[in-house]
């Protein structure tokens, strides 16, 4: 054992050093107080460790970049699905009914407001109530920029998904005695108008969003497709 | 070695990390040589093949209208899917070949007897195990290959007399491979990776019980000086690891053909059988036994043995004497042994013929005796001179 470390000091010092940690015969003393500059192998230890570390960074990429998923190329190539329009079909809608398409991915209320229902979204004690009642923030096409957010004061037509978190929300009349025909989230107790405007004081930051759409005749709207503002898309929705 | 060495670095607070320092920093370590690094690189290719499992799995659907696709899928859309996918393939030949070399180490320095039986059988239950989920992984795919690879073994298993038929019911979940089979297939293939990673930690717990084999203990001039595994071994292991990825890396994206069967890229056809069928390489050598032996159950029976008899060895070979470079008589034996599972490696390979038939009974007969006769009797002999001494 001698003669190997012997041998070993005079290849490589540190390395007969490790040899007689080894030997209980030699008494183990350490300057462990005073600050010492690092030893070659305290070097050699840590580059190698930095390098190692650096190559599982670089083996991580492509295990994250995987977690896209095999839409991601889809996704880059940007809104493929653009000229998804959607016909529905309104004259079974009386005034106060609703129905529900779904439109690309979304839930897409429809309702026919009765004559009350389209005055009391001027009411200006409503108003008072709402987060954003002149629709300034971008929820909706420019043609929906209105008392109604619509293009026409006889239909909401909305994507029925709360800008809170994300539940669908469902008809109902408010607690607020004077706010009827809005629309309620399950979920954490949103409330809006029928109109899709949020009210004060709500979970819920903004409007709910509204989807570009033209009428191609008096009972037939055709959804994804804007008359008044040709290039929105839904990627302009500022929450959807 | 210094009781106090763990505390000196500070780390009372951190006593449960006491057994990884005396296992993997203080261990004491013999004088081994390169071939000692074969661990080390193989539970780097099974942490990878965990790794690239795991992406794989979130990726794959088990069912076997959607298998094939769910796999191109992931090839062709998923971001480095076929990285990753690359990765998962190549690693079960590299797996299997370090794990071929490690045993092979194994038996050359007779690294299977006394005190290390139980290093042994567990090494020998993970290569059965990595076998069996191997053989699960590649039904996955529902490829040709996939499908007709599966259909000839579950046959085997179905001749089987007696409980064949049953067995081959219960594994398979009803008469035929169908969706059943595949889920269970996923799940066993799953599983069986994490118990691969337990039994991993099992073998190296039987390993430190009893210390590495000291491969010149028998030599003229033995080293017995142990060294710290860290850093000794640690760089040591790190410098082999690096080959093992740039072999490994290379496999994967210079050599593909190797590593995937033009077949597989089929979708499994229940009507059609490719022209051609071999196994896989690693399974290679047990499917020539196979086609070696004219009898259904005695080829079953043969390949089966052939692997039992490995884990006899500890008895079958009890000489005290470890390395076969001293033991002129066992080391022509491992030669001839290292011959014959080459030899049937490449007869599994090859398409059935006359001439390879004939190879494989030549080796098939070599790998028995060697085991059976030539160990027994040079262990017989080497007792007998060491009661002379």
């Amino acid at each position: 054992m001698r003669v190997t470390e012997n041998l070993l000091s005079l290849i490589n010092p540190a390395k007969a050093e490790s040899c007689s940690f080894m030997s209980p015969k030699t008494p183990h003393n350490e300057p462990s107080d005073t600050p010492t500059s690092p030893t070659r192998r305290q070097v050699l230890t840590a580059s190698t460790v930095a390098l190692g570390g650096a190559g599982a960074c670089t083996l991580a990429v492509p295990f994250i970049e995987s977690l896209r998923g095999p839409e991601a190329s889809l996704q880059q190539a940007g809104e493929s699905e653009q000229a998804a329009f959607l016909d529905v079909d309104l004259s079974d809608l009386k005034p106060g009914d609703y129905k529900q398409v779904v439109w690309k991915r979304w839930p897409v209320f429809i309702l026919h407001r009765t004559p009350e229902m389209m005055k009391l979204l001027t009411d200006p004690v409503l108003r008072a109530r709402l987060s954003d009642p002149d629709s300034k923030i971008c929820q909706q096409p420019k043609d929906a920029v209105n008392d109604y957010r619509s293009i026409n004061p006889a239909y909401a037509i909305l994507i029925g998904i709360c800008t809170h978190l994300g539940c669908v929300p469902k008809f109902s009349d408010s607690r607020i005695p004077f706010l009827k025909g809005g629309l309620f989230c399950p979920c954490h107790g949103s409330e809006y108008d029928n109109a899709g405007r949020v009210l004060t004081a709500m979970p819920a930051p903004y409007n709910l969003p509204v989807p570009p759409a033209r009428f191609v005749n008096p009972t037939t709207l055709r959804l994804g497709e804007s008359a008044g503002d040709p290039h929105f898309t839904m990627n302009d929705i500022r929450q959807l | 070695m210094p009781p106090d060495s763990f505390e000196k670095k500070n780390m009372q607070r951190l006593s449960a990390f006491r057994k990884i320092h005396e296992h993997f920093v203080n261990f004491p370590m013999p004088a081994v040589n390169w071939l000692w690094c074969l661990g080390a690189c193989l539970i780097t290719a099974l942490g990878l093949m965990g790794l690239s499992g795991l992406f794989l799995a979130i990726n794959y659907q088990p069912d076997i209208q959607h298998a094939f696709s769910s796999v191109m899928t992931l090839e062709r859309r998923v971001p480095a899917g076929w990285l990753i996918r690359s990765l998962h393939m190549g690693g079960a030949t590299m797996l299997f070949a370090a794990l071929y070399l490690h045993i092979g180490r194994g038996l050359w320095y007779g690294s299977y007897k006394a005190p290390r039986e139980f290093v042994w059988l567990s090494g020998l239950l993970l290569m059965a195990l990595f076998m069996v989920t191997a053989f699960a992984g590649y039904i996955l795919p529902w490829g040709q290959m996939s499908f007709w690879g599966a259909t000839v073994a579950t046959h085997a298993i179905g001749s089987i007399p007696l409980i064949g038929k049953s067995l081959l019911s219960l594994l398979l979940g009803g008469p035929e491979l169908g969706d059943v089979a595949l889920r269970r297939f996923f799940v066993l293939h799953f599983a069986l990776g994490f118990i691969a990673v337990a039994l991993v930690a099992l073998h190296i717990l039987c390993l430190h019980g009893v210390g590495s084999t000291n491969p010149t203990a028998e030599s003229r001039k033995p080293d017995l000086t142990t060294r710290p595994f860290h850093p000794f071994y640690t760089i040591k292991d790190a410098i082999a690891v690096c080959v093992f990825l740039m072999v490994y890396t290379g496999l994967i994206f210079f050599l593909p053909q190797l590593i995937e069967k033009q077949a597989n890229l089929l979708p499994a056809n229940p009507f059609k059988t490719p022209p051609a069928i071999s196994p896989e390489w690693y399974l290679a050598p047990f499917f020539a036994m196979l086609r070696a032996v004219p009898s259904q159950l005695g080829g079953l029976i043969i390949a089966l043995s052939s692997i039992i008899v490995l884990f006899a060895l500890p008895w079958l070979d009890r000489s005290p004497r470890h390395n076969a470079r001293f033991r002129p008589l066992v080391s022509s034996g491992w030669i001839l042994f290292f011959a014959s599972f080459l030899t049937l490696t490449i007869a599994g390979l090859e398409p059935p013929s006359a001439f390879w038939i004939l190879l494989s009974r030549v080796a098939l007969v070599a790998w028995f005796s060697i085991f059976l006769i030539l160990l027994p009797y040079a262990s017989w002999r080497d007792c007998q001179q060491e009661v002379k001494k």
